[in-house]
């Protein structure tokens, strides 16, 4: 168990992550990819932190923390406030936002 | 190299890093498959729940990796919080006559067979390090939580206290999107309504 295999890990989940949000198209899926990529970042931390025995990979994983809970309460709102508004999670179905 | 009285005789330094290693990629493993899971489920709450899956075994990894700290917030945060909070959002965009029914057909056997396999594995995995190697001898540092603390409330107190304004503004935000439009009577129209 390396710094190496640590890495590895965290590209794949980090490409899970990335096909998830590129191939599904409900609005709550995409977040629990956005959440897979930030834990697979997280991972990545926490390994070079371990390698060289230094906190500073786990104090980042902390921020990290900190930024996936308030992406959740935001992402949730607009997810409530988009279905009670146009009645579909689809984001197809509210492209023509133009966002 | 520290050995615990836990270790048997036969089992050298190097014996022991083979098996942590083992134990890593059954962990990846299990975290890989029950990520793929997630993304591909049609219904949200069956991904949640390989999501809690991946989790936990995102948590044994951090274990594994010597930090232990980061484990138990990992599945006290991850898998507690923000994984209700999902459920909570997925409850409330189902409500209606129909629920009871829809609860029982999201929780049927096919549905909690996987995560539970996937999940058995893990608590073999963990249960295998907890009785063997206490997270040391991994090839990689243990960083307890001491250090982390220290750390984060000197060097980095200028940012937690960001990270604290950053949790408020999101408090203030989701409050302020979820709150409901008031409808607004003309005081007159409002006697005649009643």
């Amino acid at each position: 168990m390396s710094l190496e295999s640590g890495l590895i890990l965290s590209g794949i989940l980090f490409m899970i992550g990335l096909t998830g949000v590129m191939i599904r198209r409900n609005i709550i899926f995409m977040l629990l990819s956005v959440e897979i990529m930030l834990n697979a970042a997280g991972i990545a931390f926490i390994f070079a932190g371990s390698s060289r025995a230094d906190p500073n990979g786990q104090i980042m994983f902390l921020f990290i923390l900190a930024v996936a809970a308030a992406e959740v309460a935001i992402g949730l709102a607009l997810v409530i406030l988009i279905y009670q508004k146009f009645k579909t999670l689809d984001i197809d179905g509210i492209s023509f936002m133009k966002g | 190299m520290k050995t615990s009285p836990l270790i048997s005789e036969a089992l050298s330094p190097e014996k022991i890093m083979e098996k942590i290693d083992i134990l890593f990629y059954i962990t990846s493993a299990v975290a890989v498959i029950s990520t793929i899971m997630v993304i591909t489920r049609y219904h949200a709450v069956h991904a949640l729940l390989y999501l809690v899956v991946s989790f936990l075994s995102i948590a044994l990894i951090f274990y594994f990796a010597g930090a232990p700290f980061i484990a138990a917030l990992e599945v006290i945060i991850y898998a507690g919080a923000i994984m209700v909070l999902f459920i909570f959002v997925v409850m409330m965009l189902n409500l209606g006559p129909r629920t009871m029914e829809q609860e029982r057909g999201w929780t049927t056997p096919a549905i909690w067979i996987g995560p539970s396999i996937l999940s058995a594995v893990l608590l073999v995995a963990f249960m295998t390090v907890l009785m063997n190697n206490p997270a040391e001898d991994t090839g990689l540092n243990l960083v307890g939580v001491q250090e982390v603390g220290i750390s984060l409330f000197t060097e980095y107190l200028l940012a937690v206290e960001l990270t604290g304004l950053l949790l408020m503004a999101a408090i203030i935000g989701a409050y302020h999107l979820g709150s409901r439009e008031k409808k607004i009577y003309h005081r007159y129209l409002e006697k005649t309504d009643q």
